[in-house]
């Protein structure tokens, strides 16, 4: 399978949607009543933090995938997947307490269950990949990692189920179930910004799949030209095919 | 929560925000792009060693005739 395919326009067409949604975030969707020019950091926060989400749990269905069939790309796709969304949910923290900072004025508030479940999520998915480079045989790594990608991934969205039943202390639920909600232009701006950093995600996810195949092609072929020449593998976390 | 703050005050806090954004992105990038890079190098090392293996090949098949050649006469 060739994950090179369609890269570019994908790629180009990321690139046009995040322009736009980075033009729309300054130029078109209006100053927020509450919070100022500070409430911007909104189109950057929420639509990475639901991308990281959504990363970890396509990881989790790749994975449900990989014990179904046992075909060791499922578990290379789950891998990727929930790489880069580690990624993603550490850019979700980051600028989530720069927005903590300017809105509270503290970097991190303990008692709030949105910011504290995230962090526990992210922890969680942090010791994905030490839990794979502690297993040294292969078959038996994928197997692991696809259950701890299963329930990982099961544990995302009761959490998040969890955390919008919670009473909130200050941080404001972005789709309040009563009352309230964004206006129009805001949430235009917010779809395309959420739409970028989507496409963005499947990019990449894309183009890390499409090295790791050429990596392995790769070693294949070292093995079939070199022989007994070829060095030992080294021990890692990364799946091989 | 605190009153809105100013513009020259949010300013900063918004670029630092968009900023850690664009580096993550950018270092998973060149991240890829070493790995590219590895991945061209390794491919350059092959392809001397399947030149020289079939240079070493038409050689052999050379000694070869002309040993046949020797010998037949």
């Amino acid at each position: 399978m060739t994950y090179g395919k369609g890269l570019r326009p994908l790629a180009a067409l990321t690139a046009l949607t995040l322009t736009a949604a980075f033009a729309l975030v300054f130029f078109f969707a209006p100053l927020d009543a509450d919070q100022g020019f500070v409430q911007k950091i909104f189109y950057v926060h929420v639509p990475i933090g639901i991308v990281a989400l959504v990363g970890f749990m396509a990881g989790g269905v790749f994975a449900i995938q990989h014990l179904r069939t046992r075909d060791p790309r499922h578990d290379l796709r789950s891998y990727v997947a929930i790489h880069i969304a580690i990624v993603l949910a550490l850019g979700t923290l980051v600028t989530g307490s720069i927005w903590a900072k300017a809105s509270w004025g503290s970097w991190w508030v303990w008692q709030e269950p949105m910011l504290v479940s995230f962090l526990i999520v992210f922890l969680l998915y942090a010791c994905y990949t030490p839990l794979r480079f502690s297993i040294e045989d292969k078959e038996r790594q994928a197997r692991y990692a696809s259950v701890f990608a299963i329930v990982a991934g099961a544990f995302v969205p009761l959490n998040f189920a969890a955390v919008r039943m919670a009473e909130a202390y200050i941080h404001p639920r972005t789709f309040a179930t009563t009352g309230g909600g964004i206006p129009g232009d805001m949430f235009l701006t917010f779809l395309v910004a959420l739409a970028g950093i989507g496409l963005l995600f499947v990019t990449l996810w894309k183009y890390e799949m499409a090295s790791k195949n050429a990596t392995f092609k790769l070693r294949a072929l070292r093995r079939t030209l070199a022989g007994d020449e070829l060095a030992p593998a080294r021990r890692s976390a990364a799946p091989t095919l | 929560m605190l009153p809105a703050l100013p513009l020259d005050e949010a300013g900063p806090y918004v670029a630092a925000a968009y900023l850690v954004f664009f580096a993550l992105v950018l270092i998973y990038v060149a991240i890829m792009a070493a790995k590219l890079g590895r991945i061209e190098r390794d491919l350059t090392e092959l392809t001397e060693l399947a030149e020289r293996r079939e240079a070493d090949e038409t050689a052999a098949d050379q000694h070869e005739h002309e040993r046949v050649g020797a010998t037949r006469e």
